[in-house]
């Protein structure tokens, strides 16, 4: 059984999405997820520990080796990232439920569940296998299902959302298997332990250049990096409640992850930063990015969408740390991710009560909530005082990594626009803050109740976490630190 | 002659920028759908010729031939064309429900009519 875990952790989803089906009723759909979540949680956790007993854990599938197979390879990279999904993934499904019942017909309910699975699935394959091939199949698979949650949204622009999604989306992975294919042409593997080995060797070559090109781009354009991130803020905005949280928390950190693998375990730091500008490309594309889309946030109206661009400025933060190119801040991009994705849950799960309570999430309906929903309009607060990145949330640990990275580089005059971007972050927050809590209700919002404690829950799950892991770094910093460590480690 | 030798990497180039100027220039999205289809078809086009060795035939046991063409690459590809398949027929599904919910599969008027809405609803 304990040999079989890192198939197990993508098994289960994959097996849960079709027993949904035979299940039908969304009621049974809805406890059956939960619990394989659950059980994903669990295998995720069982993981870290044979990773942190036994180093790294290699699963060849079907017993066939690694050249001729596909072979899972477990490391504590993915062990982190692989806890961080199916956490967010269960607490974010406990709110589901009431939060679908008031945005989608029952009918649909099961479909949407079964989009869920198919996407977790997706992205845990994506962070298991360590094959290239594989990763663009899962990355496929998460991607369609992505796609599919977000048509399933209640506004006729979820769907317009979605289209543009799925286009630019497929490019990004077709530019992908390019890349994968000009990587299999010089080297004539796919297995990311045999590609590492053998770039080495052709590592000279316009074809291997051409092939890193492309990857870079079809990724970027996954994340969602500066230029790239068109995509991003309708998708997040007219997708139904739950699939924003899901996909804000996961989906953008997948895609950061495989970028990592590949700059550090395929290509190498050497190849990824001395022959090429990378540095300067992610540097200036991450700042543009914080300072662009902050600005960008504080002019939205519709407050999902001011979140999402307040995702695209944090991507920003995680690839200019991944740019610096050192190991405190490959940590500050790794704290980040996880985070990142403990503030965006708890905002956006919030923000799923106040869709519950309102309807929509117009900053004009927002008007007197911090009155007539305390707690859910306290935990859009303390997310945000996160993003700002105030002492005691975690937004602080990883801006306090990001500047201490700068300036082991001397690049004191980023560190300052890195500052900038916090004080973007403080406008857009108080502008919620200011119509919440300094504004008397409209006159037909007289009446809100507090949002159900379904979704008040879940959301406060993340809050307390914002805080536990702001207070106690030691798990979060400690395994980014060691991560970090690994990655560097591979180029000796 | 260099450049006709490897013409099939050329016929890949080809495909794959006219795929690729379809999906940005053209309104429609069907046709964006298609173009979008065309450019992927040339990827399927440079993984095949990555697996042609010349001289080699079809890869099956047999004591008369020692030279066999790559299978790998094929069966990435039939991987990929069924992602190609799935990816085009959700495109396409989108498009169906954005013409019952728009009445129109022009990118400019589905600009025009959300820019409307959202001006309604401020």
């Amino acid at each position: 059984m304990i040999q079989h875990l890192p198939i197990l952790q993508v098994i289960i989803p994959l097996l849960a999405a079709p027993i949904c089906f035979i299940l039908r009723e969304a009621k049974l759909v809805r406890w059956f997820v939960l619990l394989a979540n659950i059980m994903a949680f669990v295998v995720s956790i069982m993981l870290l520990q044979q990773v942190n007993v036994h180093g790294t854990l290699v699963y060849t599938l079907g017993g066939w080796e690694a050249p001729i197979g596909i072979e899972y390879r477990i490391d504590e990279l993915n062990a982190y990232l692989l806890i961080l999904v199916t956490s967010i993934s269960t607490v974010t499904l406990m709110a589901a439920g009431s939060s679908l019942n008031k945005e989608m017909k029952e009918s649909k309910q099961t479909y949407f569940y079964i989009a869920y699975m198919l996407c977790l699935t997706g992205l845990l394959g994506i962070l298991a296998t360590g094959d290239a091939f594989n990763v663009f199949v899962f990355l496929e698979i998460s991607s369609l299902a992505s796609y599919t949650m977000i048509a399933m949204g209640n506004d006729r622009r979820s769907l317009w959302a979605s289209y543009q999604y799925l286009i630019m989306g497929t490019i990004g992975a077709t530019f992908i298997l390019i890349g994968i294919g000009l990587m299999y042409m010089m080297t004539g593997t796919l297995n990311m332990h045999d590609l590492a080995e053998r770039l080495v060797e052709v590592e000279q070559t316009k074809t291997v250049f051409t092939a890193f090109a492309f990857f870079l781009v079809g990724v970027c354009l996954k994340l969602a990096l500066f230029p790239l991130h068109l995509w991003l803020p309708n998708a997040y905005a007219y997708a139904p409640s739950i699939a924003t949280v899901f996909l804000a928390a996961t989906a953008t950190k997948v895609a950061i992850y495989i970028l990592l693998r590949f700059i550090f375990s395929v290509y190498g730091f050497e190849f990824s930063f001395s022959h090429l500008p990378l540095t300067e490309i992610l540097v200036s594309l991450g700042l543009v990015g914080i300072i662009a889309a902050s600005i960008v946030a504080i002019y939205q109206t519709n407050v999902k969408r001011l979140f999402a661009y307040s995702s695209v400025s944090q991507i920003g933060y995680m690839i200019l740390g991944l740019g610096i190119g050192n190991k405190t801040g490959l940590t500050a991009t790794l704290l980040h991710l996880f985070n990142h994705a403990l503030m965006k849950s708890a905002i956006f799960l919030a923000l799923a009560g106040v869709v519950y309570r309102i309807g929509n999430v117009n900053i004009k309906n927002f008007a007197g909530l911090g009155r007539q929903m305390p707690w859910t309009m306290a935990a859009i607060v303390i997310g945000g005082l996160s993003l700002i990145g105030v002492p005691l949330t975690v937004g602080f640990v990883s801006k306090w990594y990001l500047v201490l990275a700068l300036l082991e580089n001397g690049w004191w005059p980023i560190a300052v626009l890195v500052l900038v971007g916090s004080l973007l972050a403080i406008a857009y927050i108080w502008r919620i803050v200011e119509v919440a809590y300094f504004k008397a209700p409209l006159q037909n919002n007289q009446s809100h109740k507090e949002a159900p404690p379904a979704i008040l829950i879940p959301a406060w799950i993340f809050v307390i976490a914002n805080f536990y892991f702001g207070i106690d770094t030691s798990f979060t910093a400690g395994l980014s630190e060691r991560t970090a460590e690994l990655l560097f480690g591979v180029v000796k | 002659m260099n450049f006709l030798e490897q013409y099939n990497y050329w016929i890949v180039i080809l495909l794959m920028m006219s795929g690729f100027y379809i999906v940005i220039a053209h309104g429609n999205l069907v046709k964006k759908l298609m173009g979008l289809t065309i450019f992927q078809t040339s990827v399927f086009i440079l993984y095949i010729s990555i697996s042609k060795v010349i001289g080699g035939t079809a890869p099956i046991l047999d004591d008369q031939y020692e030279v066999y063409t790559n299978p790998l690459p094929h069966v990435l590809i039939l991987t990929a064309i069924v992602v190609g398949v799935a990816t085009t027929a959700l495109g396409l599904a989108l498009a169906v429900r954005i013409k019952e919910a728009y009445g129109t599969v022009e990118e400019d008027v589905i600009q025009e009519k959300d820019l409307q809405q959202e001006g309604s609803t401020e």
